[in-house]
């Protein structure tokens, strides 16, 4: 078993974009494995996702869109596995959230992740934009 | 025509359906043409939950979206059908009885005995012989995965070795 607690997984480059800046910002990125969608089938994307999970360990699934290949395999080992935790729609605050509290519980860490990347999306400035330079 | 496209795609309904032609096109609906995901209350539960909620999907076996083509083709928002397969894709189109005109081959993926065409596209002798028979029947058969991309013509797409 791998130290990893995770798989993050989307398109193209996604996961490995995000593993490279959770290094830079932590040197975490031990905790996940990354998992690219690329070029696959639906078949395929589900047997590489059942296979990191295996051989990694992980109890958790981070996939970039609800409409994503990933996703869809995700929520189908999930199905199977109802103690895997699927989070959908994650971005960099979420995952680097994730890794600062894995030793937390996984359940856990994962809530409080998913609550922090919603938090992150913040829009300033712009025509109606709240805030930053150009805001009220 | 309300239905844009007619596409075989073996990820169904993907990112690259939803958003990648979903958002171009205002797409209204999608028709998700299966045996097996009509017959499935979860597997269509699966596929409705990586749609927005403004996206209606319906999902239809090959006979039941024969019947309902003429609908789909006269409502008033875009739609796209999909089947999983060229096989189904064939079957609907002879039920259809040429109320189809084109088939967008979306993604084929590797499988053995499946020689690579394109980088997104996969093919069997006997699959390649089932798109030049939809050629046959005066459908317009091409490759494009997405919008921004050039649609590959059938004969360029079978000559095709994965570059």
């Amino acid at each position: 078993m791998s130290s990893a607690r995770a798989i993050v997984a989307g398109h193209g480059t996604f996961a490995e974009g995000m593993l490279s800046a959770i290094e830079q910002i932590t040197g975490r990125s031990d905790l996940f494995i990354g998992v690219t969608n690329r070029d696959l089938s639906a078949a395929d994307v589900e047997q590489l996702m059942r296979d990191r999970l295996v051989t990694s360990g992980a109890t958790v699934i981070f996939t970039d869109l609800p409409a994503g290949s990933c996703t869809m395999a995700a929520r189908r080992i999930q199905r199977e596995q109802p103690t895997l935790s699927v989070v959908t729609g994650v971005n960099l605050a979420t995952l680097l959230d994730f890794a600062f509290h894995a030793e937390a519980g996984d359940v856990d860490a994962v809530e409080h992740a998913a609550d922090k990347g919603r938090a992150s999306l913040v829009v300033s400035g712009g025509p109606g934009g709240k805030g930053g330079p150009r805001g009220p | 025509m309300a239905l844009d496209l007619y596409r075989i795609d073996d990820r169904l309904i993907h990112g690259q359906v939803v958003v990648g032609w979903g958002q171009p096109l205002d797409l209204g609906f999608i028709v998700l043409v299966d045996d097996e995901v009509a017959s499935s209350d979860w597997e269509q539960e699966l596929y409705r939950m990586g749609v927005p909620p403004d996206m209606d999907v319906y999902f239809d076996a090959v006979d039941s979206a024969a019947e309902k083509l003429s609908r789909y083709q006269d409502d008033d928002r875009r739609g796209l059908l999909l089947t999983g397969d060229i096989a189904t894709m064939t079957r609907l189109v002879d039920a259809a009885d040429g109320a189809i005109s084109s088939v967008n081959v979306g993604g084929i993926h590797h499988r053995p005995g499946r020689t690579q065409r394109l980088r997104y596209v996969f093919l069997t002798p006997s699959e390649e012989a089932e798109l030049r028979a939809l050629a046959d029947k005066g459908l317009e058969v091409s490759a494009q995965d997405v919008p921004s991309a050039k649609p590959v013509p059938l004969e360029e797409m079978l000559a095709g070795n994965g570059s």
